[in-house]
């Protein structure tokens, strides 16, 4: 295995960043919109805040485990 | 929309979230192919992982079908006692294959646990221990697969056809694209994945049941027995939900079904092989026996949620006679609660990352076993290194597809989904002692090591088949008429154990042992092992592993 290969953390990143942004989104419009999903303690907003997390978790490991320009 | 007799509806960006996820687990096999060249690449991962990529992957091989929604569903019928499975079922034995055995199996150089048993006792012990893990992947990776697409029909009213080959399609692909490497990658994918997907639930369920000391209230106003302590209603086989002993719970699953399983199942070993030094594969199954601690707050504790919010859950035959929920549908009941718009898409997916990763585990550890352990011994002439390889590829997509085979048998006689404890009991506890012993005593001779796995696995077989004949031999082997299945396997188990360890050590003793020059390297009196005596204390494994172990003991003491 002598080619540089991209971290799976790098993967988790980028997943987590897109994930992140969907549910954001969703729960950003379920505020706007709200009455349509009947859920225990809907008032918390989890999605807005559980998005926003996944968001900053995927960021970090983007920066941190990016692809180097330079290999070994 | 939601189909008919389903229990919840994924909007569009749930689809998206779940379709997302199908795309970058095929995109990660495609991509890892290119590493993928040589037989060390495919079956071993290259050896090039570290410590935390296969402790996690250790840990994500274990958390199938049965863990989430099958654990899940067992706290709500028999409370924490579920969470002895996480505890004392699994974390003295990961320490113990940390500390004591993986210097063996990574010095070694094996391939594979039946490749040890080869090294130290010779073909016989290693075929037999080959054909019965063979067997033992392919029904659970069929049951896994089962499993799968019945929450999802349950769940989301999909066609149980629809699930099995998706899925099944999917993990051939990628297995067989980039081998162990691609396998562990997803895995580790598929942990974090499984943690994001399912930590919500008792995060809000703990808020909406008003914390523990509620929810405990809660459940003993709902419930009458003792559902939320470990140890304290297990002194009688009569005063705890599970009729269990705690005699059974230490010795039968503690010191042999766990140590069995952590120690010598292929399945989750193989992943720690792949560590990239000895150091690594020391520390992998302590980071994993630190992840696994946590387990139980994301599928014990729902479980224990829906006993205080949920009450009235049933039992499979009264739910289907009387139209009503089961307590196995308790997981997903509970996304169906607190899950929103895109965070039920998360949660399934968490789900369906659980149940992909238990397969992939299956199907990766059946192909080397099959390709290195029978093919290749049955193979005289030398063959290239890249026939293997393509072996390798091959077995993973005939793997698959036996266990779609096995997935539609499960289908068909439904009760075979009860028997998987019974199959550990069958093929992994008496490996343990075959395999420890091996490690331990240089006395051990190859016909001990042979018989002994042999008489334990046909005694395991014959004490089940002796209580599906005659239904009162339970008392003899489970020490109690009152037991039920989950103690009888612990017991069968616990027996089989003595009875493989006790003719291992007969037959030794009256034949001739190996030299000592040629044990080098497989057993502990006769191997020099490196020191770590160079190593700052935080960067030793026997201090993780001590400070695990604390840990363990405390929440031991806290739930008591």
């Amino acid at each position: 295995m002598a080619k540089k290969m991209i971290s799976i953390w790098f993967f988790i990143g980028l997943l987590l960043t897109v994930y992140g942004v969907l549910i954001l989104g969703a729960g950003i419009y379920d505020l706007i919109v709200p009455g349509r999903h009947n859920v225990v303690l809907r008032e918390l907003h989890a999605g807005v805040w559980w998005g926003a997390l996944l968001i900053v978790i995927g960021i970090v490991y983007l920066v941190f485990f990016r692809p180097k320009r330079t290999g070994k | 929309m939601q189909n008919p007799g389903s229990l919840m509806s994924l909007n569009g960006v749930d689809m998206a979230i779940v379709a997302l996820y199908f795309v970058v687990v095929l995109a990660i096999g495609f991509y890892l192919k290119r590493f993928t060249k040589t037989g060390n690449d495919f079956f071993m991962a290259g050896r090039e992982m570290t410590s935390w990529v296969a402790g996690l992957s250790f840990v994500a091989a274990n958390l199938g079908a049965l863990e989430l929604m099958g654990w899940a569903a067992s706290s709500y019928q028999y409370g924490i006692l579920a969470a002895h499975w996480y505890w004392i079922g699994a974390i003295p034995a990961m320490l113990f294959l940390a500390i004591v055995m993986m210097p063996f199996y990574y010095i070694s150089k094996t391939h594979s646990v039946p490749g040890y048993l080869q090294l130290r006792y010779g073909n016989s012990s290693r075929s037999l221990s080959a054909l019965c893990f063979g067997v033992m992947t392919v029904l659970m990776s069929g049951i896994n697969m089962y499993s799968m697409a019945l929450v999802l029909k349950v769940v989301l009213g999909w066609d149980i056809h629809f699930s099995i080959w998706v899925s099944s399609i999917t993990v051939a692909l990628y297995v067989a694209l980039g081998g162990l490497l691609s396998a562990i990658f997803n895995e580790v994918l598929q942990f974090v994945l499984i943690w994001l997907g399912a930590l919500l639930i008792p995060i809000i369920g703990l808020i909406e049941a008003g914390g523990w000391g509620n929810m405990v209230a809660k459940i003993q106003q709902n419930f009458q027995g003792d559902y939320t302590h470990l140890w304290r209603s297990i002194g009688s086989f009569s005063d705890n939900p599970m009729g269990i002993h705690w005699t059974g719970i230490v010795f039968g699953l503690g010191a042999v079904l766990s140590m069995g399983y952590w120690t010598t199942d292929f399945l989750v070993v193989q992943r720690v092989l792949a560590a990239k030094d000895l150091r690594s594969a020391k520390m992998a199954p302590i980071i994993g026996a630190g992840f696994k601690m946590m387990v139980p707050f994301i599928v014990i504790l729902p479980g224990l949620l829906g006993l205080a919010v949920m009450p009235g859950l049933v039992g499979e035959a009264e739910a289907l006679a009387t139209g009503g929920h089961s307590y196995n549908e308790v997981l997903p009941l509970m996304m169906g609660r607190y899950l929103g718009p895109g965070l039920l898409g998360l949660g399934i997916t968490a789900l369906i990352a659980g149940f992909m990763s238990g397969m992939a585990g299956n199907v990766s550890a059946f192909a080397t076993v099959w390709t290195y352990d029978i093919y290749k011994p049955l193979r005289k002439k030398p063959l290239s290194d890249g026939h293997f390889v393509s072996v390798g590829r091959w077995c993973t997509i005939l793997g698959v597809l036996v266990s779609i085979g096995t997935a539609y048998l499960v289908m068909e006689f439904a009760s075979i989904m009860d028997y998987v404890q019974a199959l550990f009991s069958f093929f992994i506890a008496p490996l343990f002692p075959t395999v420890l012993l091996g490690m331990l005593w240089k006395r051990t001779t190859s016909a001990g090591g042979f018989w002994g796995l042999l008489a334990g696995t046909v005694s395991s077989i014959g004490m089940w088949i002796w209580v599906k004949v005659d239904p009162s031999a339970l008392r003899i082997i489970a020490l109690s008429p009152g037991a039920k299945a989950m103690a009888e396997n612990m017991y069968r188990g616990l027996w089989s154990c003595l009875i493989c360890a006790g003719v291992t050590i007969a037959v030794s003793l009256l034949t001739k042992p190996k030299p000592e020059s040629a044990l080098n390297g497989l057993v502990r009196s006769c191997t020099v092992l490196p020191s770590e005596k160079h190593l700052t204390l935080f960067r030793r494994p026997a201090f993780w592993a001590g400070v695990v172990f604390v840990v363990f003991v405390f929440l031991n003491v806290l739930f008591w």
